[in-house]
């Protein structure tokens, strides 16, 4: 258990310290969800709805570990293949989920970097000030958030263990999860059948225990089944590894797939 | 005659080999189904702000989409000749470089035309926009103008490419750029007087409102002056961008610093 623990730290501190000095993983996913806030408050200002940017901007910055998440998550089985590592990890004694699971965790950590500068950048160039009603609940939000969101992002890389291809799912996830989660478009205006899924999705629930506790409301539910929900793609990630290293194993086909 | 064939064939040869977008496991994913749910995002920011009309946003994005396939395919003629260790034996080459780089453009013309098109057509039946029968072919020449201008923008970006390795970091914030500059979600009279100032010398800008204008009606001849714009603004890039290309070409004989950018 300690050993599980150490080897999840160290491996998240060194994929967050890689990630952190890659001008794609770290520089651009600060930048991009960047462009798509500015874009948004304008449309807002502009729009005849009336809308406070405050929320805009905070379900912007949030938006950011999405985007630090979808691509690095979906292709970190693949970076491993061309790096050559791929096999030398799984192989090694540890758990592969221990070495996988921070990969993606670190991913979204990086999408941290993203909700300071977008909070930032809305303070700056729109004055938006965001006032937080509770502190230690939007915290324990943007960690459930960057958890959930790791997690998924963790489930991602195991269903697209068979693909050369995997980065280019996650790029294409990006959009729709913005919009059915609910970041800038209420969830209530979109198709009923979006409404389930949107509910199955832990960043839903995140952004609604970090809206919450931002301003005001009981952000401790909508935490929880953040939480549960990651908990669920960790169970059915580890179950999804074991199955596809299995297979790959037995078929000799884990570096050529 | 050799001109030709460089243009031509090097052109096509450049694109099938480098554009890394070119599998359909990554064209239809990234080229096709994202400028979709891109329309589809803003339309529904557009109605939770009240802002636009949805056809506003199915034009908007659709022809912004283009930037996508031309900024990266262009880049990629530099970036993947120097991944592939190819870019040292083509620059020593003697094929006139207008024909070797102008060549390489057309194809990535071609796609960022289909892409932007698709978009325009699937993203206005997904959310009910109709097009008048009339203006489609004047849609189609405006989108095709557009597309050539955006590759203007992806020669510059293909020279920088000679001195910067980050070359899809550059690109998706040259998409990003444009995304909030050309006028596909916001209208540039609402944007800022110094944005505003900045739009007009992009590309896709006058390309975008020529299109509003064209989908809502408009004749193509009502039009030409955005059009005109729209190509001089293409024409600037592309001149530019071979005019840098040459120049970091050259520097990087003079410091030997082909490969290690």
């Amino acid at each position: 258990m300690a050993a599980g623990l150490r080897l999840l730290g160290f491996a998240w501190l060194m994929h967050v310290k890689m990630m952190s000095r890659s001008a794609f993983d770290g520089l651009l996913a600060i930048l991009w969800p960047l462009f798509f806030a500015t874009v948004a408050f304008f449309m807002f200002r502009t729009g005849h709805g009336r809308v406070a940017l405050g929320p805009i901007g905070l379900a912007a910055a949030v938006m950011g570990i999405w985007t630090a998440t979808s691509v690095p998550a979906s292709s970190a089985l693949q970076r491993e293949r061309w790096s050559g590592t791929l096999e030398l990890l799984v192989v090694a004694p540890a758990n592969f989920a221990l070495i996988l699971l921070p990969i993606t965790i670190a991913a979204s950590t990086i999408g941290l970097y993203c909700v300071a500068g977008t909070l930032l950048w809305s303070r700056i160039l729109f004055g938006i000030h965001l006032t937080i009603v509770h502190p230690l609940f939007f915290g324990l939000g943007l960690v459930a958030s960057v958890v959930t969101i790791g997690s998924l992002g963790f489930l991602m890389a195991v269903s697209f263990v068979r693909s050369r291809r995997a980065w280019s799912i996650g790029a294409v996830l990006e959009y729709p999860i913005w919009l059915v989660c609910g970041f800038l478009v209420p969830v209530s205006l979109l198709p009923g059948w979006v409404r389930p899924i949107s509910w199955a999705l832990g960043p839903t629930w995140g952004m609604r225990a970090i809206r919450a506790a931002a301003y005001g409301g009981s952000p401790l539910v909508p935490l929880l089944i953040c939480l549960a929900l990651a908990g669920v793609y960790l169970v059915l990630g580890v179950v999804m590894l074991r199955f596809f290293l299995d297979a790959a194993l037995t078929r000799a086909t884990l570096s050529l797939a | 005659m050799t001109s030709l064939r460089v243009f031509f064939l090097g052109g096509l040869m450049s694109y099938r080999a480098l554009f890394a977008f070119m599998s359909p496991a990554v064209f239809i994913p990234t080229l096709i189904v994202t400028p979709i749910f891109q329309i589809l995002l803003f339309a529904y920011i557009g109605r939770a702000a009240h802002a636009r009309s949805d056809e506003f946003y199915v034009v908007g994005n659709a022809m912004q989409y283009a930037a996508v396939p031309c900024l990266f395919a262009m880049t990629q003629t530099i970036a993947g000749e120097r991944f592939q260790q190819t870019l040292g034996y083509i620059l020593v080459s003697p094929a006139g470089r207008l024909p070797l780089f102008l060549g390489r453009s057309l194809p990535v013309i071609l796609n960022g035309f289909f892409v932007a098109g698709f978009s325009l057509i699937v993203g206005g039946l997904i959310l009910g926009v109709t097009f008048p029968a009339s203006s489609l072919l004047p849609l189609a020449l405006v989108v095709l103008i557009a597309s050539l201008s955006c590759t203007g923008l992806g020669l510059i970006n293909a020279g920088l490419g000679l001195r910067i390795r980050e070359t899809s970091v550059l690109s998706n914030i040259l998409v990003g750029i444009l995304l909030i500059f050309c006028g596909a979600n916001v209208a540039i009279s609402s944007l800022p007087h110094w944005m505003a100032r900045i739009s007009s010398w992009l590309p896709l800008t006058h390309a975008i409102e020529a299109a509003r204008a064209v989908a809502g009606g408009s004749s193509l001849t009502s039009v030409q002056g955005l059009i005109g714009r729209e190509l001089g603004v293409g024409l600037i890039y592309a001149l530019a961008g071979l005019a840098i290309i040459r120049f970091f070409e050259t520097q990087s004989r003079r410091h030997a610093s082909l490969g290690i950018a």
